[in-house]
């Protein structure tokens, strides 16, 4: 028999940038060992999940990260008095920090996560991926912070263009001179803030793992992927499951280095010559988890398991050469609908 | 010279390589050609086989050869023993 558990879950926004969110919800619906009621929680009263109701049972409105954590638990203790969670799911880089801090206050509200360490969370930034490849002996691109426009035109010789500019957070543009890198410098820093992260641009084939640590080293699950298809942001509409196993190796030996405590994806580039460099360890479960789901690996329900504190086998395979392919759908929604939410910040 | 044991070929043509995943399609000389280097013939073998089989010269033959080598060479589908 199915085990009842309440599980919030936030990132609803499944938009062409889609947040995790809606993947998350599958893996867990798709288990058999839960029967699942889906608490959403959300930002903005557009995020698609909010209206997906055989995904989401019951969607609350949550204050911005920025406004403190103070303001989200106190909403989180209200939501918890009707819902009683079990489990959240945080799926947003920017709100992780909130939550990491807040999790043991959340444990005493019987609300389980299972996120990265702090020490995890901040290593592995962007800003600090030269000493996270240094520390672990893991190829990363050259790359330097900077805070001002200024700083651009003072960037090391060993720069050469073009080079990637990143946000601390989101987006990444590539610069083929000073000019553009000023252009992207401006457009990042005016939504994310600063630093800017200027990266050396390594050519090569775009290839990413999902995977989920346990925070004891062992890998619980790694899936591999190559996207087929990119959007305009460099996200995926199409990708294919991948039999390689050096990016499987370097997905355990990073887990294992790091202690890692949670999902997590591995951003990496393959050049020509089959080296790997690390672009990037976003802290979370990517958007595209549900195609490991596909594959024979269920990280959102092993990390719902991980979460309770079970121990959880880890997978041992999965079914290379299996595909997704995004698609975009338009939801007809009832003004009521819309209308609760923004008056109640319920729905 | 082999085609990577991994590497999968469907009677319809459909090449796939699980390490990249990129996929390719063969025509009919082709899908025959591989199956042929996968069944591990010398290249001569399949040379005599084609030629018999097929309405082609010799030289036509070794420069269609040599052009679809280059190709499975450039896509990484083939390997070489030690």
């Amino acid at each position: 028999m199915k085990r009842k558990i309440v599980v919030a879950v936030t990132g609803l926004n499944n938009t062409d940038n889609p947040g995790p969110g809606i993947p998350v919800i599958r893996g867990i619906r798709d288990s058999q060992l839960f029967d699942v009621r889906i608490i959403g929680l959300a930002y903005e009263n557009l995020e698609p999940g909010i209206y997906m109701h055989d995904h989401v049972d019951k969607t609350y409105q949550v204050p911005y990260p920025s406004t403190g954590s103070d303001a989200l638990i106190k909403r989180l203790e209200y939501i918890n008095s009707i819902e009683n969670i079990d489990v959240l799911i945080p799926n947003f880089d920017a709100e992780l920090y909130t939550f990491m801090k807040s999790s043991k206050k959340l444990l005493q509200m019987g609300i389980h996560t299972f996120l990265p360490t702090l020490e995890q969370f901040e290593e592995r930034h962007k800003a600090n991926l030269v000493e996270f490849g240094q520390k672990y002996e893991i190829d990363v691109p050259f790359s330097t912070s900077i805070f001002s426009e200024a700083d651009i035109y003072s960037l090391p010789n060993s720069f050469s263009y073009p080079v990637m500019v990143k946000g601390k957070f989101y987006d990444a543009y590539i610069a083929y001179n000073a000019e553009q890198v000023k252009m992207h410098f401006n457009k990042i820093s005016s939504k994310w803030g600063v630093p800017i992260i200027i990266q050396e641009f390594i050519k090569g084939t775009e290839v990413n793992v999902v995977a989920l640590g346990d925070g004891t080293g062992q890998t619980i699950g790694a899936v591999p992927m190559r996207k087929q298809y990119i959007t305009d942001k460099g996200k995926a509409w199409g990708g294919i499951t991948l039999d390689d196993a050096k990016m499987l190796e370097l997905t355990r030996k990073t887990i294992k280095a790091t202690k890692w405590r949670g999902g997590m994806e591995l951003e990496l580039i393959k050049t020509n010559e089959n080296r790997y460099y690390l672009l990037e360890i976003n802290p979370r479960i990517p958007a595209w988890v549900y195609l490991a789901v596909g594959a024979g690996q269920n990280h959102p329900e092993a990390l719902v398991r991980l979460a309770l504190g079970e121990k959880v086998e880890p997978y041992s395979d999965y079914e290379v050469g299996k595909m997704f392919v995004r698609y975009s759908y338009d939801l007809i929604c009832n003004i009521g609908e819309f209308e609760k939410l923004s008056t109640t910040g319920e729905l | 010279m082999q085609i990577k044991k991994n590497i999968a070929v469907s009677d319809s043509g459909f090449v796939f390589d699980p390490t990249s995943g990129e996929s390719y399609t063969l025509n009919t000389v082709g899908v025959e050609i591989i199956n042929l280097l996968k069944a591990g013939l010398h290249e001569d073998e399949i040379k005599h086989k084609i030629l018999e089989e097929y309405e082609v010269s010799a030289s036509a033959y070794d420069k269609s050869f040599i052009d679809f080598v280059a190709m499975l060479k450039n896509y990484e589908l083939v390997e070489y023993a030690d």
